[in-house]
């Protein structure tokens, strides 16, 4: 099992959401987040005072997948959320050790 | 907003030179006595509460202006203030502003109604409602002060500071004018309190913000440190209800209703009002985006009460197109006053000193080119005399208190929000504070 982390566009997530759930992707996290990364931080102007934004406000995926829908997943985040300009994310992929559904008690590939 | 009874006669005669034809029409239009003082007092009531109803304008638009953490504390000051002006101007305010005015100052003591179902008929109005009227306004001096010296205050002395400027600083200087005092004989004029009320706000305010200092971080290494406010729908909810206010704050400063000559002046009143504020919000939307490429939305709220501001001193006499130039000049002020008080290191959280005091500067100011009645000479000996008497006096009550109690909370308390420090709620407790 991998675990995938995106860091995504905000206005890209309804676009990424639709494209994982056509490849079988059954759940996902969601969480707002602000960070940095090569398009460091932007100017803005506030009752006439420049000011800059260094953490920009973002969207981070969490999904959890079998170790043969990750490449799919991956593939799929990087083509969708992709607007070719800087500032678009990153995708990380962990190794995961365990899932455990809690309703029920299942684990691993089934609680997925 | 004289405290001086305009019933038919005077409003007549004056009309009566400008067109005759008109005034022997409103001459039988103009109601008798009992009914007179029904609409007299109707239009006191009806204005008094679009004033009180500002200081839910003033809350909004501080609450969205200040940073996260510090909005309940906002929230507070505003309810409280608002509240310790009106117990004020009961115990002290009114009389030392109306009754019996020596030319600089009434008499000390609260001030008494009516009785239950009586009537002085001479007055042409209830004095409850005139009373009602006025202690509005005397609150929205104090609104202004909470404004700038938001996030860095303490709670208790920024209310004792409320409570004196209400009971006794905004009465005398209101004396001087609406009482019946020196500069009214002197011939200034203010019509509903561009200096009256909005400039001594300004006043009380810059000496607060000279005397208890930036905010932490604020102004450091030489750059002006940004602290984007945290809600601008609601600092825009705000601007709305201030604009909505103030057709009560300036049209029923007509003072009467009682004729249709009067009326018609407080329809006048209205229009020109709303006309001063969109000159106003359109100023800053053109000049914001001509200096900085982008629109600020915030001077765009400034830029409203700018030109409310500004024709608060003569709503009744400019046309419609000179209201809109009297109102998009103010709007031009904030927009040039707002990055030099930032120069000069003085901290002004809403804007309150562009807004209040230098637009309240202009609108007094500029009265005389549309009222014959006005002078310049007098307009500046009045825009100064409220200035000298009100910065000193604020300054004095602020640095007494900074030496007795201190104004500021540590340094720690600042950083973390004075919401968490001193009121023990914060206004948005799901999110990180900013």
């Amino acid at each position: 099992m991998k675990f995938i982390i995106a860091i995504i566009k905000p206005f890209k997530l309804d676009e990424v959401r639709e494209a994982l759930s056509g490849l079988g992707v059954a759940g996902m996290t969601v969480s707002e987040v602000k960070g940095f990364g090569r398009q460091k931080g932007q100017t803005e102007i506030y009752r006439g005072a420049e000011y800059s934004v260094n953490m920009l406000p973002k969207v981070k995926l969490e999904i959890a997948v079998s170790d043969e829908l990750m490449p799919k997943v991956v593939e799929s985040i990087q083509q969708t959320a992709s607007t070719e300009s800087i500032g678009d994310g990153k995708i990380f992929v962990l190794d995961l050790a365990s899932t455990t559904r809690i309703r029920t008690g299942e684990t691993d590939e089934t609680a997925l | 907003m004289k405290n001086i009874m305009k019933l038919g006669v005077p409003a007549l005669a004056a009309l009566a030179i400008a067109e005759p034809a008109f005034a022997q029409e409103a001459a039988a239009d103009a109601v008798s006595g009992g009914t007179a003082y029904i609409f007299n007092t109707l239009l006191f009531l009806i204005g008094g509460f679009l004033v009180m109803f500002m200081a839910a304008g003033f809350a909004m638009l501080e609450a969205g202006l200040v940073r996260s953490k510090n909005v309940s504390m906002q929230c507070l000051k505003n309810i409280a203030l608002y509240s310790i002006a009106g117990i004020m101007f009961w115990v002290t305010g009114y009389s030392l502003m109306y009754v019996d005015v020596s030319g600089f100052i009434g008499t000390f003591g609260p001030y008494s109604m009516q009785e239950v179902g009586g009537a002085d008929l001479e007055t042409g109005y209830s004095t409850a409602s005139d009373w009602f009227f006025q202690m509005v306004f005397c609150a929205a001096t104090a609104s202004i002060v909470s404004g700038t010296v938001a996030e860095r205050v303490k709670l208790w002395p920024f209310l004792i500071f409320t409570a004196v400027l209400t009971g006794i600083f905004y009465p005398i200087t209101g004396s001087w004018q609406w009482g019946g005092g020196w500069l009214s004989e002197m011939g200034f004029s203010d019509f509903a309190g561009s200096t009256i009320v909005h400039s001594v706000g300004g006043w009380a305010a810059l000496a607060g913000a000279l005397i208890i200092g930036p905010r932490l971080g604020r102004y450091a290494d030489g750059k002006v440190n940004v602290f984007p406010g945290s809600n601008i729908p609601l600092a825009t909810l705000g601007t709305f209800i201030l604009w909505l206010g103030w057709f009560g704050f300036n049209g029923a400063s007509q003072l009467a209703m009682g004729t249709v000559g009067d009326v018609s002046d407080v329809s006048k009143i209205f229009v020109n009002t709303n006309m001063a504020a969109a000159g106003g919000v359109v100023a800053v939307v053109i000049l914001t985006q001509l200096l900085y490429k982008k629109i600020d939305v915030t001077m765009a709220l400034n830029g409203a009460l700018a030109g409310l501001v500004s024709i608060t001193a003569e709503p009744l006499a400019p046309s419609v197109g000179l209201s809109i130039v009297i109102g998009a000049i103010g709007g031009a002020i904030v927009v040039f006053a707002v990055p030099l008080l930032d120069k000069l290191k003085i901290d002004d959280v809403v804007g309150a000193i562009p807004v209040h005091l230098l637009a309240g500067i202009w609108g007094t100011f500029i009265v005389p080119l549309s009222n014959d009645g006005a002078s310049y000479g007098t307009q500046l000996i009045g825009i100064a005399a409220y200035g000298v008497f009100t910065f000193v006096a604020a300054g004095i009550v602020w640095f007494i208190l900074k030496m007795v109690m201190g104004l500021r909370p540590s340094e720690e308390d600042e950083m973390s929000g004075l919401d968490k420090a001193e009121v023990g709620v914060e206004a948005y407790p799901e999110f990180v504070n900013g």
